[in-house]
């Protein structure tokens, strides 16, 4: 398979979605990407990798190997698992460079905009700036 | 007084008063179940508001001109309403603040400055965090102690503990009237009796229980209630400290600006009178008065009929949830109000939030602003659903029907 680009890996979410007609089947997909999220072992589940979000703990383990990262994340909310898996579909095997200036459009374009409010408070908003800070400490100066 | 005859209490009539519960979210019905964290506003206020800022605007209590005194007027007749709807001894006990917390921090910064080291403050294991952190700040400040009274796995205060907790030493008890996460009704009666016995004054935490049910401060002989005007069905950023009068007047001002003062110079400044001298600045003029077009509407509404119709809906919504495997009811007071916590095995809080609100339903998930109750269940949050009452019967089945499913989705 042809290695896509991060945006092509977005649009390809965004045609997955359109399929969807209402509310409850996006969800019920998103919550089958959650329980399809490989666990993250217990012991990656530490204070340095929490994101503490006002509902519910999300966990994001970054690691770097030839010039690229590798994200895995685990929460307690399935839904917000759900979308961090769409995150780490679009942000794997990216270089930190490219992670640093990418536009999450799809989220939006996805109908999942509400998720980046505050309010929402499931640290989602927090999880991307986690991925990012950790992009950060892999950029080749 | 002549007493005024009231229609009995019908939910479908109530409703047609209140626009917000007639619109679609995400395509389907509203079904407003969030009354515990704000209430929907009836046509009236709604009007009020309007009319207030389209005809009537003018600052208080200072200008020469109509309109400044007609908004006076207003203003103080809406003060007086609300006075007589808590049944307050002078309308001069009632405070305009911004909302409960602001009532709390009020009470925390003004009397906290009558309480001295080694004093202690009372309050509960059930608190929600207004009525937790000033209290907390002002021990620090004045090296006060603060005392928890525990509460056992219904969700009640044990009240063996509380009265050996209270003491001599106790200043304050700052209770909540009915909690917010559980729905538990205090008996605040009583406590405040066995209180005053050791000559502690009591605040009640009133945001939960004046929309709720008929509050008498004379009968309460509570020394300060403190209330939010957005969860009785009136306007956000408005609210009431009632405080006995002799109290008040002993207490220093908490905020210094125009109106609390009667005459200022740079070397000394004396105070207005009540209520004056703890409302600085130009106040909430609208939300004041507005406020008072809602305790209106509420005088004009058969409250019995109401508040049964709550409780009713409280039972028949208990009972369809019971069923339910897994689904635990957090908060189960013999004496309880219109709120409804739970948890279920396995399934976080969060995703059946976001599951309902995807079936128009508005509940609260989370900590409620009660995390060391949170921590006393061993729970990360709960799912809460709170009715006020134009809330129905067929809301119910449609809520529990979607809390099946949400269930089933996630399991
Ligand atoms: C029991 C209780 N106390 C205090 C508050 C705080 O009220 P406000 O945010 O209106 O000041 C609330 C509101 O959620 C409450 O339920």
């Amino acid at each position: 398979m042809a290695i896509q680009t991060i945006q092509e890996k977005q649009e390809e979410i965004v045609s997955e979605f359109e399929m969807f007609d209402d509310w409850m089947a996006k969800y019920e997909y998103l919550i089958d990407l959650g329980k399809d999220l490989p666990l993250i072992q217990e012991e990656l589940k530490t204070d340095e990798r929490l994101i503490e979000g006002c509902q519910s703990r999300v966990w994001l383990n970054a690691a770097f190997t030839n010039g690229k990262m590798q994200f895995s994340a685990d929460s307690e909310a399935i839904i917000t698992k759900g979308i961090i898996g769409l995150l780490i579909r679009v942000l794997n095997d990216e270089n930190p460079e490219t992670i640093l200036k990418t536009d999450l459009k799809f989220i939006s374009d996805i109908g999942l905009q509400e998720h980046l409010s505050p309010t929402r408070a499931n640290g989602l908003n927090g999880m991307i700036k986690k991925i990012k800070m950790e992009a950060l400490k892999y950029i080749q100066h | 007084m002549t007493e005024i005859i009231k229609k009995p209490f019908n939910v479908r009539e109530i409703r047609e008063e209140f626009p917000a519960l007639r619109q679609e979210i995400y395509g389907k019905s509203l079904i407003y179940f969030d009354n515990g964290a704000t209430s929907q506003k009836p046509q009236i206020v709604l009007n009020a508001i309007n009319k207030f800022y389209s005809k009537e605007n003018a600052n208080i209590h200072r200008g020469v001109h109509f309109m400044s005194q007609k908004a006076t007027t207003e203003f103080e007749e809406a003060r007086k309403k609300i006075q007589h709807f808590i049944n307050a001894r002078k309308a001069e006990e009632v405070i305009f603040t911004k909302g409960t917390t602001d009532g709390i921090n009020l009470v925390a910064s003004s009397y906290g400055e009558l309480l001295t080291a080694g004093d202690e403050i009372l309050i509960t294991a059930m608190e929600h965090h207004s009525n937790i952190v000033p209290w907390q700040l002002l021990c620090q400040r004045k090296g006060l102690i603060l005392r928890v009274a525990p509460i056992n796995f219904k969700g009640e205060l044990i009240v063996e503990e509380f009265d050996i907790l209270l003491s001599k030493k106790t200043k304050l008890l700052a209770i909540t009237h009915i909690s917010n996460t559980l729905g538990t009704i205090n008996p605040v009666k009583e406590l405040t009796q066995k209180a005053h016995a050791v000559g502690a004054k009591v605040l009640l935490d009133g945001a939960q229980s004046i929309q709720h049910m008929k509050i008498d401060v004379k009968d309460l002989d509570c020394d300060f209630y403190v209330f939010s005007s957005h969860k009785l069905f009136g306007p956000t950023g408005i609210g009431v400290l009632y405080g006995k009068e002799d109290l008040l007047d002993r207490m220093p001002p908490y905020q210094g600006g125009g109106d609390m003062i009667s005459r200022v110079t740079f070397e000394h400044t004396s105070y207005n009178e009540l209520p004056f001298k703890f409302e600085a600045g130009t106040p909430h003029i609208a939300g004041g008065i507005c406020l008072g077009t809602s305790v209106g509407f509420l005088n004009s509404i058969d409250l019995d009929g109401a508040q049964k119709h709550e409780g009713e809906l409280t039972k028949y919504a208990e009972h369809l949830l019971d069923t339910f495997e897994g689904l635990q009811i957090i908060g189960e007071a013999k004496n309880k109000t219109s709120v409804i916590s739970f948890t279920v095995d396995g399934i976080h809080p969060f995703d059946i939030g976001t599951l309902l609100d995807k079936q128009g339903i508005a509940v609260r998930t989370g900590h409620h602003c009660t995390q060391p109750l949170m921590d006393f269940y061993k729970i990360p949050g709960t799912t809460r659903a709170s009715f006020a009452f134009y809330n129905t019967k067929e809301e119910i089945d449609l809520f529990v029907e979607a809390v099946e499913k949400s269930i089933n989705m996630l399991k």
